[in-house]
């Protein structure tokens, strides 16, 4: 073909012809057989139920709450992840136990609103809230949506093995007073003149 | 009881292989569809996902049969049974195989262009009673769109009388003895399948009902079983002109080796397959593009392939 702004009547009767015929026969033949040859290729169905698909390891599921390597709660109930989320699926109550640590007295996710954003995971200053490449959620009724903490906690740390907040936070708690967490200097004795 | 065209037993088995075949198309043409585009398609319902027709005509048999208020009631009725029992019709003069048939009608052809030419009531009248304008468009689409590929659909046809010396289908395939139409009548076998095409507004032709332009077209309004039914006569007209193109151009159930019932199946198979092929690769043309093109590339072509055949056949008898 040549260029488009060539002048209209310059082809001959024949020349046209040929054009035609190239442009509704030969390029219609040709797909015609481009598609057919799809036929002998594989298809890229994956057959879901019998045949998991890969999930990748930072995949947006499930949210769940983990422990830290003590195996104690790692929510502090600081409520960054309720303030955070933008649906305002999370709900939580801070309570104190005896040795002074925080931790939520209930922590609710409601699923049919929660949309996986990983806004919480980001927010949260102690690793304890984290998505999990699980997506299979579906209930039969609406109710069973909402997770309460028993369900959302498990028992190991998740995907941050080390982080461990009281252990390196300045907080004084039972059995760890000011000065004792790890990387952290004793408190400076503000009344001495010593350097 | 006794196979012999014409008898009762022949009737009912024609009857029932054909609306039968009809749907399982549906299971067909998605299967093959998602094959051609690197899918699976429905595989989940019974064997291969074979089970899925019932599914569909149980979901189909079962949806409410609504009648628009709005709507003219009788017509709107009479549209989708009409293109079911035109069709019907004009598998009576198909010769399926030797003594297999409904009826050997010396004007075969002329009896299938005349039944095409009546589905094009139903498209009308369909959506002319839906009163609404998608519908109407695709009616007025689907009118120009089937009277003018009528045209040339059956001067392409008109070689192979010439050849054959006789309208009667079952006398064309005896001709096709010494060697298919297909040869002699290359320019016509293309023109007549792109008139099929058109006349069973099967993609790239659904030019009528365009889902992407004019929603759903004269069928807009309709749902359930009569919805179902022009979808049924959609499939019909698909197996009619693959058969009539086997018939015609390729020999109908002359083979070696099969019998010859196997022979037409086989032929008519290719064909379906074909046009679900064009289905799944061609894109809808323009509506005046389709029309031009018929008009002004389609029917001289015809006309030059009609008026050199005579050439042909009168120069032979003269020596």
């Amino acid at each position: 073909m040549s260029d488009p702004i060539a002048r209209p009547h310059s082809k001959s009767f024949f020349a046209k012809f040929a054009e035609l015929i190239s442009d509704t026969l030969t390029s219609q033949v040709v797909t015609l057989w481009r598609v057919f040859k799809h036929l002998f290729v594989a298809t890229d169905t994956v057959q879901y139920p019998e045949q998991q698909p890969h999930m990748f390891s930072r995949w947006r599921g499930r949210i769940i709450l983990t422990r830290d390597p003590d195996g104690e709660e790692r929510c502090v109930a600081c409520n960054l992840c309720a303030v955070a989320c933008p649906v305002d699926c999370i709900a939580l109550q801070k309570t104190e136990d005896e040795e002074g640590r925080w931790y939520p007295e209930f922590f609710r996710i409601n699923f049919s609103r929660c949309i996986m954003c990983g806004f919480c995971e980001e927010a949260c200053p102690t690793n304890a809230i984290q998505l999990t490449p699980d997506f299979e959620m579906a209930e039969y009724k609406r109710q069973d949506m909402v997770w309460e903490k028993a369900d959302l906690l498990i028992a190991g740390t998740g995907k941050y093995h080390e982080t461990n907040f009281y252990r390196v936070a300045g907080k004084a708690i039972g059995g760890k007073d000011k000065g004792e967490a790890r990387n952290e200097l004793p408190p400076v004795d503000v009344r001495s003149l010593l350097p | 009881m006794q196979w012999e065209v014409g008898s009762a037993l022949n009737i009912a088995s024609i009857l029932a292989a054909v609306i039968v075949i009809a749907a399982m198309l549906i299971w067909v043409e998605r299967r093959l569809l998602g094959f051609w585009q690197d899918r699976l398609g429905p595989n989940r319902v019974g064997p291969f996902g074979l089970l899925q027709v019932v599914a569909d005509m149980i979901k189909i048999f079962t949806k409410e049969d609504w009648i628009p208020p709005f709507a003219d009631r009788f017509s709107f009725v009479l549209a989708p049974t009409i293109i079911m029992i035109v069709v019907l019709l004009s598998f009576s003069v198909v010769p399926f195989a030797p003594g297999v048939g409904i009826v050997d009608s010396n004007i075969g052809v002329l009896f299938v262009l005349a039944m095409a030419s009546l589905g094009a009531y139903s498209v009308m009248l369909g959506g002319l009673s839906s009163d609404n304008k998608y519908a109407l468009l695709g009616s007025l689409r689907a009118a120009a769109q089937m009277v003018s590929y009528e045209v040339f659909m059956g001067i392409s046809l008109l070689g192979v009388v010439a050849l054959a010396g006789s309208f009667n289908l079952r006398e064309i395939v005896l001709a096709q003895e010494g060697g298919w139409f297909v040869v002699p009548q290359f320019i016509g076998f293309i023109i007549f399948l792109i008139a099929g095409v058109a006349e069973s507004h099967r993609l790239p032709f659904d030019i009528p009902e365009a889902e992407q332009e004019i929603c759903a077209g004269y069928h807009t309004e309709y749902s359930g079983m009569k919805f179902g039914m022009f979808f049924v006569g959609e499939y019909l007209g698909l197996v009619l002109i693959s058969s009539l193109i086997t018939v015609l151009f390729f020999g109908g159930w002359q083979g070696p080796l099969l019998p010859p019932l196997v022979w037409f199946f086989i032929k008519a198979s290719c064909f379906i397959a074909f046009f679900i092929l064009l289905r799944a690769a061609i894109p809808r043309p323009r509506y005046d593009q389709l029309m031009s093109y018929g008009w002004l590339f389609l029917l001289p072509l015809s006309l030059i392939n009609l008026l050199i055949t005579g050439v042909v056949i009168l120069s032979a008898n003269q020596m």
